[in-house]
């Protein structure tokens, strides 16, 4: 649900639940796209070739 | 036939022993999916469950795996978060355990709703004043935590690891897994704990009502707690029951040394409490509600003080005991012992904060009421059981999910 949806309200609930499960999946979200962004730079480089 | 698939270094069984093996595990997961579709087709008819028990065998299913599965968070808290870094060797193994666990909670959960189509609704028509919403949340975002610290693994695999952009992408997973970690443990926190919330502040049934610190039962400490301490056990569990199977050793032994450690202060500090919160109940909060202990244990053919007793001395303090030893922990056969007593424990509590709560009878026209699982939810509880044997048995063919295998196991 969004701020947007007929259904919310701006009270303590909503914003604690909603504001949580955005909180998790913005921190999820922006470190897989760091980490695929930066694997398809590194790749570009030509690197890749060793192990870690 | 598949060798160019499998880890340099290690040595697995034929592919046709493998493939028998698959087979046979099969037939269990395709009997289990059949009883799936049954209750997808038919409906909710198929189980045994009732007005009474709205909660029943799936429910307790997935509480216990999701405790079992706590060994994923609490080991990822203990060496990305505190710097165990000891638990290196044993940590690919948790996770793997973990995400069986929470796909298999997921799984059984979707069963459960009978029309898993609109399983959206709990995220777009949130009812944030319940506790089971907040564990809905938390239980998918710890699922896909859990599927991020599983990916690179899968990209470990000798063939995977030779395209540059998957290894680069593995690398910079385990780059910032700490992160990811660390999400995974607050995720747990709340979604354990509130597992736990849901029995604690049903004020109709005195058997699990609990006394809050605010809004939260005491139950909701003790659920994350528990699951903190016996997670690992069934990690610890799982690692043995490999080693036995395929004649190795797997994990270093001084990984598991200080896993059962832990644990096993975990256990023993988490039994104290839970033995506080028995007694206060049993004493002060049950009685101001009208029922003295003997109303929940007699009266009936299953549910018996016995099943206190077991839970607190046999699931907790001789576990404890154990694993807080050296000299105990030490020693393979107590170890194993400990382990598989705890984590018995911890299903039992789960199973009496499930089922045993809605046995009792609480209107004075009521009775005890039993109840039998029909075979279709037997079935379908079984089935992530197979489901999890056969993703060890595919991870373990073809991953490198113990990192110490080959200095462990020298091939001549």
């Amino acid at each position: 649900m969004f701020p947007f949806s007929f259904e919310w309200i701006w009270d303590l609930g909503h914003m604690v639940f909603h504001g949580g499960l955005w909180y998790a999946l913005s921190i999820l979200g922006l470190g897989m796209t760091y980490c695929i962004v930066k694997a398809a730079i590194d790749s570009a480089k030509g690197n890749g070739g060793h192990h870690h | 036939m598949d060798s160019a698939l499998i880890p340099v270094g290690v040595k697995r069984c034929p592919l046709w022993k493998f493939a028998l093996g698959l087979a046979v595990v099969g037939a269990v997961l395709a009997w289990g999916v059949y009883a799936m579709l049954l209750c997808w087709i038919k409906g909710l008819n198929q189980t045994n469950m009732n007005d009474y028990y709205g909660f029943a065998l799936w429910i307790w299913a997935d509480l216990a795996v999701i405790a079992l599965g706590g060994g994923a968070f609490f080991t990822g808290f203990l060496k990305y978060i505190v710097g165990k870094d000891e638990l290196k060797h044993i940590i690919n193994y948790a996770v793997l355990i973990g995400f069986i666990c929470y796909s298999s909670a997921l799984l059984i959960l979707a069963i459960d709703v009978g029309q898993p189509l609109r399983s959206w609704f709990i995220f777009w028509h949130a009812n944030v004043h319940s506790m089971l919403t907040e564990v809905a949340f938390c239980l998918s975002c710890y699922f896909a935590v859990l599927t991020i610290e599983y990916i690179p693994l899968i990209l470990e695999n000798r063939q995977l690891d030779k395209v540059p952009f998957f290894h680069n992408l593995s690398h910079n997973m385990h780059g910032i897994m700490a992160v990811f970690a660390a999400t995974g443990a607050f995720l747990s926190f709340f979604h354990q704990g509130s597992l736990g919330g849901v029995a604690g502040v049903l004020f109709g049934r005195p058997f699990a009502f609990r006394e809050h610190i605010a809004i939260w039962p005491w139950t909701f400490f003790l659920f994350t707690w528990s699951a903190a301490a016996y997670g690992p056990c069934f990690t610890m569990l799982v690692t043995w029951i490999t080693e036995k199977i395929t004649r190795k050793r797997l994990v270093k032994q001084s990984a598991i040394e200080l896993l059962s450690k832990i644990s096993g202060w975990m256990i023993t500090t988490y039994i104290i409490a839970k033995i506080i919160d028995t007694w206060y109940w049993a004493t002060t909060t049950a009685p101001a509600k009208g029922y003295t202990l003997a109303d929940f244990y007699t009266g009936n053919s299953l549910y018996g003080y016995w099943i206190l007793i077991a839970e607190l001395v046999f699931g907790g303090i001789i576990p404890g005991l154990i694993l807080i030893s050296p000299r105990l922990r030490q020693k393979s056969a107590a170890r194993v012992t400990a382990i598989i007593l705890a984590v018995l424990g911890v299903c039992l509590n789960r199973w009496v904060m499930v089922l045993q709560v809605m046995a009792i009878p609480v209107m004075t026209f009521d009775h005890w009421v039993l109840y039998y699982p029909s075979w279709q939810e037997v079935a379908t509880t079984i089935l992530p059981v197979a489901y999890g044997i056969i993703l060890i048995m595919i991870s373990y063919r073809y991953l490198p999910v113990f990192p110490n295998e080959r200095e462990l196991n020298p091939i001549d």
